[in-house]
């Protein structure tokens, strides 16, 4: 019996890596099931990598490994001087998968761009819901409805998007999956065979991978697209086998079972890095961890206020206690990777003496607050609860009494929002599109109070800088303002800026051509397993 | 025995409808909310909000609601995963499979280990033997299945690589389900190899799960036996002269069997409680790891239809089990 297991076991351990040799097969041991296929229908990285960074392509994508937008599917754009208008070429000769579920009879063209976002915009297109209660979130979420005036097909292979207002991150967020590019051919079809759902289980695009199964949380397959514009890809076979559990993906790794995997335990990195067969990169993700005072609310109207308590906070020891070194403390409300980060900003030094001090001096005498913690672990912030003890001690030291609350997930983020809430709430963000306005315009802007704004704080010389950063088309110019409006905030602390966390991706040493996004995706097109 | 059949089934019918109303309501009660948690930290609208919850049906009174659910369930409709959008019933139907493999290889690991180990633990009453078996027994019933998984994972598939960590078979084999089950399914194929690989992806899931259900059966079966060995009957078949293995496997371990059967069945239950965890550690796809997250996502359609359906099998499945008591028990038969 013990030697059967062990040939079976050998044959299997091998079986990964054998068979990549014959039919180049990469395993991505993925943390969970996709929602869906469609990507503009989520929110979730997790159905991201599974369908927009796989199946689809977008007008323009971001260069992998950056925020930089490059051309994707337009080859070129033109935008008008007064920026309401923008005109696309699409590239010619962009052709969709053939799969078994459906052969494509034509190229890309404009009917498809225009397809593909009207079906979001316009209540009144058939496809608007095709599933129940589609919200299109992210087409909501980054304002699209009351941006877009009109999209219009200029001719074929060209394509014009009238704003209603001038709008900087536009092209940014055309790169962003939910504005992945899909085939009116195939949507036709399967219109007309009244099989609309189909679309959620079986996509079809123009990028580098094409759907072959799905079986439900277990296995994704793709195979690579033979005509796929970009070239095609060095291996065969995609897969991703769903592995919930941490400690088990590592196990995969190790075992030669997959070749890549997201989202280690911080205990295991050490580990990791020292196994002769894996290697581990680290890179610095979009995001932020922050504690939000509520500014509206006495003693947090005080500046001085808050900015006492920020010099008590120990932001190191968090980071070493919560990410074990997988982080760093922040000083700005962006993270040192994302454009017109200003480095010049002091950041609060850690100082309880002189926190004590200046919290004395604004008159403030036994102070009890209440501080939120996450229930949940985000990639900002691992374990929130932690953070919000080591915080409460720290407070402490200061004389500051602190009550940690915290509400299931989705009631967090409904409470939280309040204007007339007490205390100071956790929480984090994620960049979208790596535009500056994702996090200062969205998370701190005056339009935001009672809802992404948890600070409500609304001040406005703040305000104003980052709302003409957000209308103006020159790079150079928005820098100057988004560097000021950080000079603002330090100033101002409607905020403790916690961490940026580090995104750590440990592989297995043969996995060449991987980039690690810094939106926190992964994407596997450029891939290559050495022989 | 139809009547009996007839009676337990009309039983049912309370009893499910009490299920959907705990199903439909407890999940109402908690907080959270499957509209918010759609957004995530991105805060929507309120007005997109109160749009969505309409789109959804979630904004009528919670009666209409109910309503709608039950005679959605009674024409067969069991809804659609307001997350997947798929209908609930087929993706049970995909996942139960997948669960109730491993709940069988489970069970029969359970049962072939823990009856003999009880029995000889009850002839052997008081040995080092005995104390031995029921010692394990107890390390083993209160063995939290997550350590206990990870700790086999790592013994086994990382340090020895006997197995492979996770999963239902190797990446390698891929074919489209036929009756769902992967050791059917891989010998239906046809390729070779494949049921090896099936086989030996069920080796530590079986064993973690069924770990609970041994040392359960294997207390019973030891206790149950050393009841049964001090009645009469037994002293009378010995004093007849019949050779130990009759008296202990025919006489004995027949009227000894009831309760067992009892504990059998209901072990059904705790299988499916502690198929949440399993399948989470080997990424198995089952209905545990899928009522799990519906919970955490609050998908509503799948929580109150899944529950509904899972505890129709239990449900079954103690039907099953009374029936059973008249095979081995011609005294109870209906």
């Amino acid at each position: 019996m013990k030697k059967t297991l062990t040939l079976a076991a050998t044959l299997l351990a091998a079986t990964v890596i054998s068979g990549a040799a014959s039919a180049k097969t990469f395993v991505y041991c993925s943390e969970g099931s996709p929602e869906g296929f469609d990507p503009s229908l989520y929110t979730a990285g997790t159905t991201f990598d599974a369908a927009a960074h796989t199946v689809y392509n977008r007008l323009l994508e971001f260069k992998p490994g950056t925020t930089e937008t490059v051309p994707g599917l337009a080859e070129s754009w033109e935008i008008s001087d007064d920026g309401l208008e923008y005109t696309f070429k699409l590239r010619s000769g962009v052709k969709f998968q053939t799969t078994d579920f459906f052969t494509p009879s034509r190229d890309l063209n404009a009917d498809d761009v225009i397809f593909s976002f009207e079906r979001q915009l316009k209540s009144d297109n058939p496809w608007h819901q095709y599933v129940a209660g589609a919200a299109w979130e992210y087409f909501n979420g980054m304002g699209f409805p009351e941006l877009i005036e009109s999209i219009e097909k200029v001719d074929d292979m060209t394509v014009r998007f009238k704003l209603k207002q001038q709008e900087a991150p536009f092209l940014a967020n055309l790169a962003m999956p939910f504005a992945s590019i899909m085939s009116k051919e195939y949507t036709d079809k399967l219109a007309a065979d009244g099989k609309m759902n189909m679309l959620n289980q079986q996509p079809l695009g123009t990028g580098p991978f094409e759907f072959v199964a799905y079986q439900t949380d277990a296995v994704i397959r793709y195979r690579a697209h033979d005509d796929y514009w970009g070239g095609k890809q060095k291996i065969d076979d995609l897969v991703f086998a769903i592995t919930p559990d941490a400690s088990v993906r590592y196990q995969k790794l190790k075992a030669g079972e997959c070749h890549l995997m997201p989202f280690p335990n911080a205990a295991d990195v050490e580990d990791m890095k020292k196994d002769q067969n894996l290697k581990v990169v680290e890179q610095e993700g979009l995001n932020v961890a922050y504690l939000a005072y509520n500014t509206t609310q006495a003693p947090f109207d005080k500046v001085e206020v808050r900015k006492a308590l920020n010099m008590a906070i120990n932001k190191q020891a968090i980071v070493d206690a919560v990410f074990q070194g997988a982080a760093t403390p922040a000083k700005n409300p962006i993270p040192p990777t994302m454009w017109s980060y200003n480095d010049a900003v002091q950041d609060d030094a850690y100082d309880p003496e002189a926190a004590k001090k200046m919290l004395e001096e604004a008159g403030v005498k036994d102070l009890s607050m209440k501080v939120w913690a996450m229930p949940v672990a985000r990639p900002y912030m691992l374990n929130a609860r932690r953070a919000a003890e080591l915080i409460q001690a720290d407070f402490a030291k200061i004389g500051v009494n602190v009550e940690i609350v915290t509400y299931e997930w989705a009631e967090y983020l409904d409470r939280s929002k309040a204007k007339d809430r007490d205390g100071a709430v956790m929480l984090g963000w994620t960049g979208d599109n790596g535009d500056p306005d994702n996090f200062l315009h969205t998370l701190l802007g005056c339009d935001a109070v009672g809802g992404n704004n948890r600070a409500q704080w609304c001040n406005e010389e703040f305000n104003d800088l980052v709302v003409k950063a957000k209308t103006t088309t020159d790079q150079a110019e928005r820098t100057k303002l988004y560097e000021e409006a950080q000079v603002v905030f330090k100033r101002e602390a409607p905020w403790a800026t916690i961490d940026h966390s580090l995104s750590v991706v440990p592989m297995r040493k043969e996995v060449e051509g991987f980039h690690q996004s810094p939106l926190g995706d992964f994407a596997f097109e450029g891939v290559d397993l050495a022989e | 025995m139809f009547r009996f059949i007839f009676g337990r089934l009309a039983v049912l019918i309370p009893t499910f409808l009490g299920v959907s109303i705990i199903a439909f309501s407890f999940i109402r009660v908690l907080p959270g909310d499957p509209v918010m948690l759609m957004s995530g930290e991105r805060v929507m609208a309120p007005e997109r909000y109160e749009q969505i919850k309409q789109m959804l049906g979630y904004d009528r009174p919670l009666p209409v609601q109910y309503f709608d659910y039950l005679t959605g369930v009674l024409s067969g409709d069991f809804g659609n995963s307001i997350v997947t959008r798929r209908p609930v019933l087929d993706d049970f139907l995909t996942l139960f499979p997948a669960t109730l493999e491993l709940s069988l290889c489970a069970m029969l690991l359970a049962i072939i280990i823990g009856v003999p180990a009880g029995v000889f633990a009850a002839i052997k009453r008081g040995s080092f033997f005995d104390q031995t078996i029921m010692g394990t027994a107890l390390v083993g019933y209160s063995m939290p299945i997550f350590w206990w998984g990870l700790l086999l994972i790592i013994l086994f598939s990382g340090t020895l690589g006997w197995t492979p960590v996770s999963g239902r078979i190797s990446l390698l084999y891929y074919f489209p389900p036929v009756t769902g089950f992967m050791l059917i399914d891989s010998l239906l194929s046809g390729q070779s190899g494949a049921f090896t690989s099936a086989l030996s992806h069920l080796i530590l899931p079986s064993i973690v799960l069924g770990t609970i259900p041994l040392a359960v059966i294997a207390r019973q079966t030891r206790s149950a036996m050393l009841e049964v060995l001090s009645e009469d009957y037994v002293r009378t078949a010995r004093a007849k002269g019949l050779s130990p293995f009759r008296v202990v496997g025919i006489h004995a371990l027949r009227n000894a069997m009831i309760p067992v059967i009892t504990t059998i069945g209901l072990q059904v239950g705790v299988m499916l409680a502690g198929a949440i965890l399993t399948e989470t550690i080997f990424s198995w796809p089952g209905v545990g790891k899928w009522m799990v997250d519906s919970v955490f996502k609050r998908d509503y359609p799948v929580i109150q239809s899944g529950l509904l359906i899972i505890a129709g099998v239990i449900m079954l499945v103690n039907l099953a089990v009374d029936l059973l008591y008249g095979l081995i028990n011609p005294r109870i038969r209906h």
